[in-house]
């Protein structure tokens, strides 16, 4: 079980955490991965914290629990590094993401003294400059991929474009707009 | 295929009740001697019959045969004895114990 | 050829249907079961089966209809969860009752109260009386292969019952995971085609359905049914030989992980058991002989067997996702106890309630069990064998 990667995601209702997780799980699976995409259930409440989790394994997983101690933990929502304790059980060889516009120098006195590596992205800068639109999850996405280093780049691109490309046959548009989210998150992630 | 009705007695033993206790095939009511539950049976009398029929739709029990377009003998094997018949008959060609 | 693909749970049961291709289901929505009519009513509009699809307005009323269309001559099915279930109690018994095979696609859901949306087997487990056959699953590939399996069991003609595939809510039926399917024309062969004897829509021999039984016949009538179901558990294994042939993946009344020489043992049902399997491999890795049994088939209950595999087993904590309010434990501590006094056994067993309403189970948790088990062998007594595992003192 050594090859087991853990990951815990902590938005809000609506900003597309779950589905993040389960793209990621997705383009793992095509990557020949074991996996699993799985958020904790509860009333389906916008803007009410919310978490999903991922395994990513090269063995077949059994657990069903939820993860405690995660190598890596994405927060798709700045404000909630106050409301949840989102370091919680975070390993220290891991690493945490956060999607803000502020620096890292600010961010960190905000993260309860975690002595891990922190990545930054400012996935609303992404999403309004390649889709016009707020999703964070897309940039976020791309951005995890890069700091965990799953899959190379190249590879993560081509399955992310077949998934949309399914996903999306009746909107191209759609295709080209989140693909250049991914592409500009995975060059802006620090 | 009927199944036999007549093998389902309150003799029968579990093992040969039908599955989930269905009865497939049609008229096996036939099979049962209901009549056998009446107390008063009503009573033909032919020589007042007009042979209207209006005695054969209202039986809740079929048991006014008719053959050739008239009535025949009560059935009473099935009939139960409700006289409804009885009321039914403008000519006062059947009559029962207790009915007007 | 299997296929490879990660699936949701629900997703995995909706497939199994697609490809078994039913004649009638008629559905209302429930979560977290929702999906499965979602996705079946997707594959109905793209013209990829040709069921006829019934959105009706209540569980009594899909659960009705599926009793109607299987008494008619139809392979039908619903699905439902927790509330749903409650809500279609009498038909459940009317449906073992008259010994209709339909099948029920069930994603376990607490009942209220409190209102809860999440994982627990009270609903299923009240159920467990009416005469269905039942069958749980621990993971999205496991809800697969039972459904593929479902009819197969509950159309033999020694079998002719109700059977309730069931799979833990939000733990399986929405993660992803792995999973391997067969291909659509595999699935077909191995169900084969639905022809009853008897059935309600055939003009040559017109059939009466559900008579009414007085107290001559109603014991005897009960006595009849019951023998449909001492038959299961030979057919379960049948049908699951010849599924290990085409999908390679083996399937028995219940799973022994790592009971070879185990002392202690735990025996639960459901998404929990993989999460055991986890905290069983830790232990071994200590030398600790410990090993699980995890039970496929609930209804029948394979007392024998299971009393036969923890017949060397020092202590045993059985696993109850649901309350009894026996004040001694579940219901899966109840068989599994009278199975052992049957068999004379000797195991120290205690009961666990866990994981009710959604309550996390984790490896540590599983492996805090197994610590109590080693006290109580050590005790020589089991203690209180009325326990709760995960509950905040």
């Amino acid at each position: 079980m050594s090859n087991l990667t853990e990951i815990r995601w902590h938005g809000r209702g609506g900003q597309g955490a779950k589905t993040a997780a389960l793209l990621l799980a997705d383009v793992a699976f095509q990557t020949g991965k074991y996996v699993q995409g799985f958020p904790e259930y509860g009333p389906e409440r916008m803007g009410a914290p919310i978490t999903a989790y991922n395994r990513i394994s090269d063995t077949v997983i059994r657990a069903h629990s939820n993860i405690y101690d995660p190598e890596y933990v994405v927060v798709v929502d700045e404000s909630l590094l106050e409301a949840v304790d989102v370091t919680a059980g975070l390993k220290k060889e891991g690493a945490i993401l956060i999607n803000t516009a502020r620096s890292k120098e600010e961010i960190i006195p905000h993260l309860k003294g975690y002595e891990g590596k922190v990545y930054i992205i400012d996935a609303h800068k992404v999403s309004m400059a390649t889709m016009g639109k707020y999703f964070p999850n897309t940039p976020l996405l791309a951005a995890i991929v890069k700091v965990t280093g799953l899959m190379d780049e190249e590879t993560f691109l081509r399955e992310m474009r077949a998934s949309f490309s399914h996903k999306f046959a009746s909107k191209p548009e759609v295709i080209d707009g989140n693909m250049a989210a991914l592409e500009m998150a995975l060059k802006e992630v620090r | 295929m009927a199944m036999d009705i007549t093998k389902l007695g309150v003799k029968v033993n579990w093992k040969a009740l039908t599955e989930g206790m269905i009865i497939a095939g049609a008229g096996t009511s036939k099979d049962f001697n209901t009549g056998e539950w009446s107390t008063d049976k009503p009573e033909f009398i032919e020589d007042k019959c007009k042979q209207c029929l209006l005695c054969v739709p209202v039986c809740p029990d079929s048991c006014i045969p008719v053959k050739d377009m008239k009535r025949g003998a009560f059935d009473y094997e099935h009939c139960k004895g409700c006289g409804i018949c009885v009321k039914a008959c403008p000519f006062g060609a059947i009559t029962m114990e207790g009915v007007k | 050829m299997a296929k490879r693909d990660r699936l949701s749970g629900n997703e995995a049961v909706a497939i199994a249907l697609r490809q078994i291709n039913p004649d009638v289901f008629p559905a209302f929505p429930i979560t977290p079961s929702t999906e499965i009519p979602q996705y079946f009513a997707s594959f109905v509009a793209n013209g990829q089966v040709d069921t006829e699809f019934i959105p009706v307005e209540s569980e009594h009323s899909s659960m009705s209809a599926a009793i109607g269309a299987s008494a008619a001559g139809a392979r039908s099915l619903t699905a439902t969860s927790s509330c749903g279930l409650a809500y279609m109690w009498e038909e459940l018994y009317i449906a073992a009752s008259n010994r209709l095979p339909l099948a029920l696609a069930l994603v376990n859901r607490a009942l209220s109260g409190p209102i809860n949306i999440n994982c627990d087997h009270s609903d299923s487990m009240g159920a467990r009386d009416s005469g269905w056959i039942q069958m749980y699953a621990e993971n999205n590939q496991e809800a697969y292969d039972n459904m593929v399996q479902a009819y197969r069991i509950s159309e033999h003609k020694d079998v002719r019952l109700p059977i309730m595939i069931c799979q833990d809510g939000f733990i399986t039926s929405h993660a992803v995971e792995n999973i391997e399917l067969l291909e659509d024309e595999e699935v077909k062969k191995f169900v084969g085609e639905y022809s009853p004897e008897n059935y309600l829509l055939n003009p040559e021999c017109p059939m009466a359905v559900g008579p009414y039984s007085i107290t001559d016949y109603y014991m005897e009538a009960k006595r009849n049914q019951a023998e449909g179901m001492k038959h299961v558990s030979q057919v379960v294994l049948d049908v699951a030989k010849e599924y290990a042939g085409i999908s390679g993946r083996a399937y028995g009344l219940f799973e022994e992980y790592r009971m070879e020489d185990a002392e202690r043992a735990v025996v639960m049902i459901g998404s929990a058991a993989g999460t055991t399997k986890d905290a069983i491999d830790r232990l071994r890795e200590k030398g600790e002989k410990v090993g699980l049994i995890k039970i496929r088939l609930y209804r029948p209950f394979p007392a024998s067997e299971i009393a036969e595999a923890l017949k060397n087993v020092k202590a045993v904590a059985i696993m109850d996702r649901a309350e009894g309010y026996t004040n001694h434990g579940g219901p899966l501590g109840a068989d599994v106890m009278s199975a052992l006094y049957r068999a004379r056994g000797n195991a120290l067993a205690v009961n666990y309630i866990y994981g009710l309403g959604g309550r996390d189970v984790r490896v540590e948790d599983m492996e805090g069990v197994f610590e109590a088990l080693k006290q109580i062998i050590e005790e020589g007594g089991a203690g209180e064998a009325y326990r709760y595992l995960g509950l905040r003192e």
